[in-house]
């Protein structure tokens, strides 16, 4: 086997980093696309575009900005030191804050269709049925969204896990922290390691691989409301 | 990226033509080296009537490139290995590999008073982040875990390393202020023959192996006149003396 | 009692009502799409906010917008039913049946799951998935769901519009069954005559947002200042008791509320004693001067003409009739009308063929 214990603690490092995104995506997010799903406001377009931003922004800009505002000088570097968290560049909190912001489209948008997919009707029937708006989002919203929900919680992990531009930006590149396989595939490309390369980055074609085919397959079985 | 628009052009500008545009060199160059470079392509462009187009990067990921079949016809590196590997595989011209210039380390912060001129900053051990480069991809990155190490410093620091894919990222870290201090190039912080901004430690050339920074001719500027008249003025003397008010030795 | 004080505009639409409608049996809203009939309804559950509203229903207020009041429509004790059935597509027919009753608290449950389900003959759908049932099936699900939650008002929006007529006269029975068992007021918003017909105790018609009328179905039907008795389904309803019925020819005598005329009626068996409502259709109502004995119509009833108007087609004239309490509606041809010479107060006859009598 080719592959060192640190592209094991890579692999380790990039899958705690995914699932906890994904868990805290699905958490902010929720409300998140709820809220554009529903509202009238005038808000929704602007809120609608800055969730959808890293869509088409390269890492290395949403990276970029991060740098410059975790940093020491920056607003939110100052919170975090004011806090007594100290800066968050180089750490994983901060990489996990970096990937939160990089995959929020690919969960709230899904969750978002789901959302608006359901419409307002089964909303109403379950108040009609004396379902409060809470007990109706757990009865109602949550499994008639649960495709929507899969979608988003495969495809935030899935992005997280192809996230490379805004880890090397923040990351420093640092064992157990912040070197995720992506940098550690760049790594061993560059000192010309390419067999190790070869089995990291043959992972990660077939990890995307199945993420897909189990997307894809999933769509076919999913029960919309009718 | 590797292949941008107007290389796309002299790429098909070459097979249309069958050798290289002769007007034009495609340049590799090594971060470190990029503003030097630029300075010298004015000159260079004046005095022969060549073109120069420079792409910059880190040099592991111009290796790849070059045996991939990149376009460059001249590759500027930041290490003495990579072209004579390069050599060894037979990408390169015979005979036209030389020291193009020598680099100096620097230890080095924003903030003026931080370092100190002898580097005793380090020994105190009061920062929270030293960025340094990719040792395994970048010289000035394996340079500067050799300075820790001869100072026995390898270990204090260990937890404090941040590690930037090549120099101009080891750069970055500490010019935004994410880690307080850095080893950078002194080219990066370096002009006119002083340091432009914040404060450093020149970092005394015994301290780790000479950081030589070799030029190679690839076998697709064989025939390219400009390549040559390249290689030959960064051999020349008015080509010396802009290096040298980079920081690099010759 | 329900007391409902409604005032809400949208762009191009404007609802101001106030009505005073009885606290039991069926009220239907009747009017064309836009009138204002579902937004009234909505206003009611409060899943729409009347900007100036007043909602009380018996000895409840849900709503009242001078006092800041507003009872969150899960609050409010009401049953909806939709006009797509609605059903939660990831629950089973049980468990969307379940959905209210569970949420109803044990003392205020009135029905059980095997009253609703034999009420609505769908005990044996309890295990289907909403997707494989027919639409009829769909809306008596949907209309049981809504009453296990032993709803103090039942509020029905068009639920017959999306089915086919079959579905409809599949279903109707069920609601006709609801009416005589349950003893709960209901708010039925419909388009179609026949169904409120059928089912309405009292009517309110509603046009552009606004009550035209409200008053019990029999007068309401029967009056002629009203847009309903010019069309061509003008006419009223009866409700009649049975008398007697003749087995031999299948007929059925009703006596007529308040009078001592009596009707005969080609129907099933019924006791005597019981209830039967009947639609006269004003174009199945002729008028004669004597009463001939020598026809096959069966039915002829002393009347008194009382009014009378021009109808929709203008070779035709709207008569009103008085047989004895019970009021009529005749449409016959202006030339009829110059025949007979009619005129308010004349005594003649109504004759009404018995197989035109709708039960």
């Amino acid at each position: 086997m080719p592959l060192s214990s640190a592209d094991f603690s890579a692999i380790w490092l990039t899958i705690k980093l995914a699932s906890l995104t994904t868990v805290i995506l699905l958490v902010i997010g929720t409300p998140i696309a709820l809220w554009l799903s529903r509202t009238r406001s005038w808000w929704r377009g602007p809120v609608g575009a800055i969730v959808a931003l890293p869509l088409v922004l390269p890492p290395t800009v949403i990276g970029f900005y991060l740098l410059l505002s975790m940093g020491p000088n920056g607003y939110f570097g100052q919170f975090t030191q004011w806090l007594g968290l100290g800066t968050l560049t180089f750490s994983f909190a901060g990489l996990v804050i970096g990937s939160v912001i990089y995959s929020l489209p690919f969960v709230v948008q899904p969750l978002q269709n789901a959302f608006s997919a359901i419409g307002t009707r089964p909303l109403e029937v379950a108040a009609t049925l004396r379902a409060g708006p809470w007990d109706t989002f757990f009865s109602v919203i949550l499994p008639l969204a649960r495709p929507g929900f899969v979608t988003a919680s495969i495809l935030g992990f899935a992005h997280t896990v192809g996230e490379f531009g805004v880890v090397l930006m923040i990351g420093g590149n640092i064992p157990d922290k912040t070197r995720v396989v992506s940098v550690q595939i760049y790594d061993h490309v560059e000192a010309m390691e390419y067999a190790q390369a070869h089995w990291l980055a043959g992972a990660m074609v077939v990890f995307a691989f199945f993420v897909l085919l189990a997307l894809y397959s999933s769509r076919k079985t999913n029960m919309g409301w009718n | 990226m590797l292949i941008h628009a107007s290389r796309l052009a002299v790429l098909a500008t070459a097979l249309v033509f069958g050798s290289a545009h002769a007007d034009e060199v495609q340049v590799a160059v090594a971060a470190n080296f990029t503003a030097p470079i630029q300075a010298l392509a004015a000159s260079f462009e004046q005095d022969t009537g060549h073109k120069l187009v420079a792409s910059y990067g880190a040099t592991g990921q111009f290796y790849t490139q070059i045996k991939n079949g990149a376009p460059f016809e001249v590759f500027l590196s930041a290490d003495d290995s990579t072209p004579q590997k390069l050599e060894n595989e037979g990408d390169t011209v015979k005979g036209s590999r030389f020291t193009y210039a020598v680099g100096t380390l620097a230890l080095w912060s924003p903030q003026a008073g931080y370092v100190d001129a002898n580097g005793e900053v380090l020994k105190r051990n009061q920062f929270k982040h030293l960025s340094i480069a990719n040792p395994k991809a970048a010289p000035y990155g394996l340079a500067a875990t050799q300075v820790l190490a001869k100072q026995g410093l390898s270990d204090q620091v260990k937890d404090k390393l941040v590690e930037g894919q090549n120099i101009t990222q080891a750069y970055q870290f500490v010019s935004t202020g994410n880690a307080e201090l850095g080893f950078v190039a002194l080219s990066q912080i370096y002009k006119d023959g002083k340091v432009t901004r914040g404060s450093a430690w020149i970092v005394p050339a015994a301290l780790h192996d000479p950081i030589k920074q070799d030029a190679v001719i690839l076998n697709k500027g064989k025939d390219s006149a400009a390549a040559k008249a390249l290689v030959e003025y960064l051999k020349g003397p008015k080509a010396a003396a802009v290096i040298k008010s980079y920081g690099y030795e010759l | 009692m329900m007391e409902i004080r409604l005032q809400l505009s949208y762009s191009g639409f404007a609802l101001d009502v106030d009505l005073h409608l009885p606290g039991r049996g069926v009220t239907a809203l009747y009017g064309h799409s836009g009138s204002g009939k579902t937004t009234c309804l909505r206003c009611i559950a409060g899943l729409e906010r009347a900007g100036d509203g007043f909602v009380r229903i018996n000895d409840e207020v849900w709503q009242d917008s001078r006092s800041g009041l507003f009872v969150p429509p899960h609050q409010r004790p009401l049953g909806y039913v939709f006009q797509e059935a609605s059903l939660f597509a990831h629950l089973s027919v049980r468990a969307n049946l379940a959905f209210g009753l569970k949420r109803t608290p044990r003392a205020q449950r009135r029905v059980d799951m095997a009253q609703a389900t034999e009420l609505l003959g769908i005990g044996h759908l309890l295990e289907r998935h909403p997707q494989h049932l027919s639409g009829g099936e769909r809306q008596r699900i949907g209309i049981a769901r809504a009453l296990l939650t032993s709803p103090r008002l039942l509020l029905m929006d068009e639920p017959l519009a999306a089915l086919d007529s079959q579905r409809k006269s599949e279903i109707l029975p069920y609601l006709e069954r609801l009416h005589d068992e349950l003893d709960i007021p209901v708010l039925y918003v419909s388009h179609a005559q026949d169904e409120v017909a059928r089912l309405a105790d009292h009517i309110v018609l509603l046009s552009d947002g606004k009550a035209l009328a409200s008053g019990p179905i029999g007068v309401t039907l029967a009056r002629l200042d009203l847009p309903l008795a010019r069309g061509d389904e003008a006419g009223v309803v009866i409700d009649g008791v049975v008398t007697a019925y003749d087995a031999h020819y299948q007929l059925l005598t009703l006596q007529l509320p308040g009078s001592a005329s009596t009707m005969r009626v080609a129907h099933a068996p019924l006791g005597v004693g019981q209830a039967l409502r009947v639609k006269v259709q004003a174009r199945d109502v002729s008028l004669s001067l004597q009463a001939e004995e020598h026809s096959s119509i069966l039915n002829r009833l002393p009347v008194t003409v009382t009014e009378e108007i021009a109808a929709d087609n203008s070779a035709h004239v709207l008569v009103r009739l008085d047989a004895g309490g019970t009021p009529l509606l005749a449409r016959i041809t202006r030339f009829s009308r110059d025949q007979l010479q009619l005129h308010p107060g004349q005594a003649l006859w109504a004759q009404i063929k018995a197989v035109a009598v709708l039960a």
